[in-house]
């Protein structure tokens, strides 16, 4: 085999890297969306290489709900100090004082849909008119026929039938004022592929994804962490357990699997092994075949 | 592990769902949350057995109406491969799907259901994998468990593809017979065919040979973006980022800037992993020249004395992709690499009927999902090379001012 070719991360990585820099190039306000979970994380990652030695020429949009894990929150603050860029963060409980989005009620209650509020407000109120974010295809069945450069509406809004045709790697970012595009450069990657990237780069990553004691209930088939914002259920009881999260999102909705993975290596290890996706701690997608689709098309991430 | 993106097309009754399915349940690629979720919806629906087609619907409407609409992607991964895969439907007026997919793919997999042979659809799904040069076609015989696996019956549909294969520039063309709906030569070797010698498909995808399709001769380096840090350490620092679109670049050699025709010579590529002494295609680099020569997006650097094309009359074969047809006379924004044009299209050579790949001169109103030779002149000169040579620097496509609207994808012959 000639030695003129790439493993297939180095192609995904530098597919990603093409993409974000068409980012820089095309438009005027661009931004990374933020959440403090791996996806994001591998994206702000791919943005540093690729505009090396400058600094990544963007600042970070963080949305936060008000419910947060500690550990998300520091880690967020030190790469923003460690990259010497921008942070601008939305906040939902903002939008809810300022009654913007109006607090759900009930025992399943999140802030997850009020994020659209505070995400197209942040959007709007700095002027960004090309938001990049770690989401993949592989996610779920709504992202499977995402774009990588996606047409939003001056609404915020996505029509899934009126997308534009990507071909070779040109990427039309033409708009009118008002609209905006998000975009996703780890578009072709999966779950597997974004593990054994963080391994080979070793990219720093929260600590909540490695095995650690935890109080938590057991709910829907996960793990809830316990926090100031959970309500028990009659019948439910709070447990210490050994574990770890797949995903990262708001505390009150990200399950998490009982685990004693505490290395890179070991989560590449039993995600080789697991039999379930990601998503599937996740009781924000639980709610309906198509609550993906619909709330992408409200603005979500 | 490399990575290999193959395109499929095919309609609802073909199998191709099911062949999709089979891929990736036995690559382990479903996941148990997501197979549960597709049995529960298909107990919904009142049908007897797990309906695989249900894990590659996404859209609400699609799921509705049982129909692919648009191009999605699916992922899986052996141990020797990953595998991209553009799943595309195949109606015909859904061209525009299928161009789409082929566009990035290594590899085409046309499937042919055994009882009916070549038919219209396996034309034109195989013409766009031959217009957009796609470089292997895998010809999948599939049902052979419906035609009692006789050999008879698949050398008939291989005689007829044979036949109408001469009219394609495809150099490497397979053929296997499958049974998706019972996994015969899909994923191991059949049992029911031991008249086929060859390898079972995923052997295939898993073995063929991809690396030598990137074009590693003529040197094109289309840039994106100039990296300027503002910062004291980096004070006169200038490199131009982009990804490497053909041939291999050496530090040290002598370049030239398009269509300026400025020369220089590569002082360095530079990574966040450090430079490195050469870089090829597709690697996402910048170059520092050893001159400060004035160098921006839309540039092309490339190897002294192997020069692509600049110029501003080209011949070019355009998909339409529009719901409205061109407007006479009006000028479009030209896209291709990373530079962009106004373009005007002057002329209508001729219409390709799709399913037979005859040419039509008569008439020549272009409207969606046609595809036709077409004279385009732009405004400034563009810098390309043939599509057969190049599929990146040979590519482009055209983008309605005013609805902002990609119209058309094209090809360049000259």
């Amino acid at each position: 085999m000639s030695k003129y070719y790439l493993t297939h991360l180095q192609e995904l990585e530098s597919e990603a890297i093409y993409v974000i820099r068409e980012v820089v190039a095309q438009f005027d306000r661009p931004a990374i969306l933020f959440s403090g979970g791996k996806d994001s994380i591998v994206v702000t990652h791919l943005a540093r290489k690729a505009f090396y030695p400058a600094r990544i020429p963007m600042p970070l949009i963080h949305i936060d709900t008000g419910h947060n894990f500690i550990e998300t929150m520091e880690f967020r603050d030190n790469l923003v100090d460690e990259l010497g860029i921008q942070l601008i963060v939305g906040s939902v409980q903002t939008a809810i004082d300022k009654g913007r989005a109006v607090e759900e009620e009930g025992i399943n209650a999140s802030r997850n849909e009020l994020q659209i509020v505070s995400l197209l407000d942040a959007i709007e109120e700095n002027k960004i008119d090309a938001a990049i974010g770690g989401a993949r295809r592989d996610e779920e069945k709504a992202r499977a026929k995402e774009r990588f450069f996606s047409h939003r509406d001056d609404f915020g809004q996505w029509d899934p039938k009126n997308q534009r045709p990507e071909l070779w790697n040109m990427f039309n970012g033409h708009k009118r004022m008002g609209e905006h595009f998000r975009v996703f450069p780890i578009s072709n990657w999966t779950e597997m592929d974004v593990w054994n990237y963080i391994l080979h780069e070793n990219i720093p990553i929260p600590s909540l994804y490695f095995a650690h004691e935890r109080e938590a209930v057991y709910r829907d088939g996960t793990w809830l962490p316990n926090s100031e914002f959970l309500v028990l259920r009659d019948g439910e009881k709070i447990e210490k357990k050994r574990m770890r999260f797949r995903t990262l999102g708001d505390i009150t909705i990200t399950g998490g699997i009982e685990s004693d993975a505490d290395t890179l290596e070991k989560i590449v290890e039993e995600i080789s092994a697991t039999r379930s996706t990601e998503r599937g701690n996740r009781s924000d997608d639980k709610r309906s075949d198509t609550s993906m689709e619909d709330r992408k098309k409200q603005g979500y991430f | 592990m490399e990575l290999l993106r193959f395109t499929t097309a095919g309609s609802v009754d073909d199998g191709k769902s099911t062949l999709i399915g089979r891929l990736l349940y036995d690559s382990k690629s479903i996941f148990e949350d997501q197979i549960e979720a597709v049995k529960k919806s298909s107990e919904r629906k009142g049908l007897t057995h797990v309906d695989l087609s249900l894990l590659t619907d996404g859209l609400r409407s699609e799921r509705e109406q049982g129909i692919t609409i648009d191009v999605a992607y699916r992922y899986f991964a052996t141990p020797k491969r990953k595998f991209i895969i553009a799943d595309t439907p195949g109606h015909i007026q859904y061209t525009r799907n299928m161009v789409t997919g082929a566009s990035t793919a290594n590899l085409a997999l046309v499937l042919v259901d055994a009882r009916h042979g070549v038919i219209e659809q396996t034309c034109r799904h195989s013409f766009i994998a031959s217009l957009l040069k796609i470089p292997h076609v895998i010809v999948c015989i599939n049902k052979m468990d419906l035609v009692d696996f006789s050999e008879e019956a698949y050398n008939k549909v291989v005689e007829e593809y044979e036949a109408f294969a001469s009219k394609l520039d495809i150099t490497d063309i397979r053929y296997i017979p499958i049974s998706a709906l019972n996994g015969d030569n899909v994923v191991n070797r059949s049992e029911n065919m031991d008249w086929y010698k060859g390898a079972s498909l995923l052997d295939t995808l898993e073995t063929i040979h991809i690396s030598s399709d990137q074009n590693h001769i003529d040197a094109r380096f289309p840039v994106q973006t100039v990296i300027r840090p503002h910062q004291d350490e980096y004070h006169d620092y200038r490199a131009y980022a982009g990804r490497v679109a053909g041939g291999i670049f050496r530090k040290g050699d002598e370049v030239t800037v398009l269509p300026s025709g400025l020369t220089s010579k590569i002082k360095s590529i530079t990574t966040f992993d450090g430079d490195i002494e050469e870089a090829f295609s597709p690697m996402s680099v910048s170059i520092n020249l050893e001159d400060d020569i004035d160098v921006s997006r839309g540039d092309m650097i490339v190897k002294t004395n192997n020069e692509p094309e600049v110029g501003q009359d080209l011949n070019v074969l355009l998909c339409w992709m529009a719901t409205k047809p061109p407007r006479p006379g009006a000028k479009y924004n030209l896209k291709s690499t990373t530079n962009e044009v106004m373009a005007i299209i002057k002329e209508v050579t001729y219409k390709i009927n799709i399913n037979t790949m005859e040419k039509l001169d008569e008439d020549t109103s272009i409207k969606m999902n046609d595809m036709a030779m077409v004279k385009l002149r732009t405004t400034r000169p563009l810098v390309y090379d043939e599509y057969r040579k190049n599929r990146i620097t040979g590519s482009l496509i055209l983008i309605d001012d005013t609805t902002n609207e990609t119209v058309a994808a094209g090809t360049i012959h000259s």
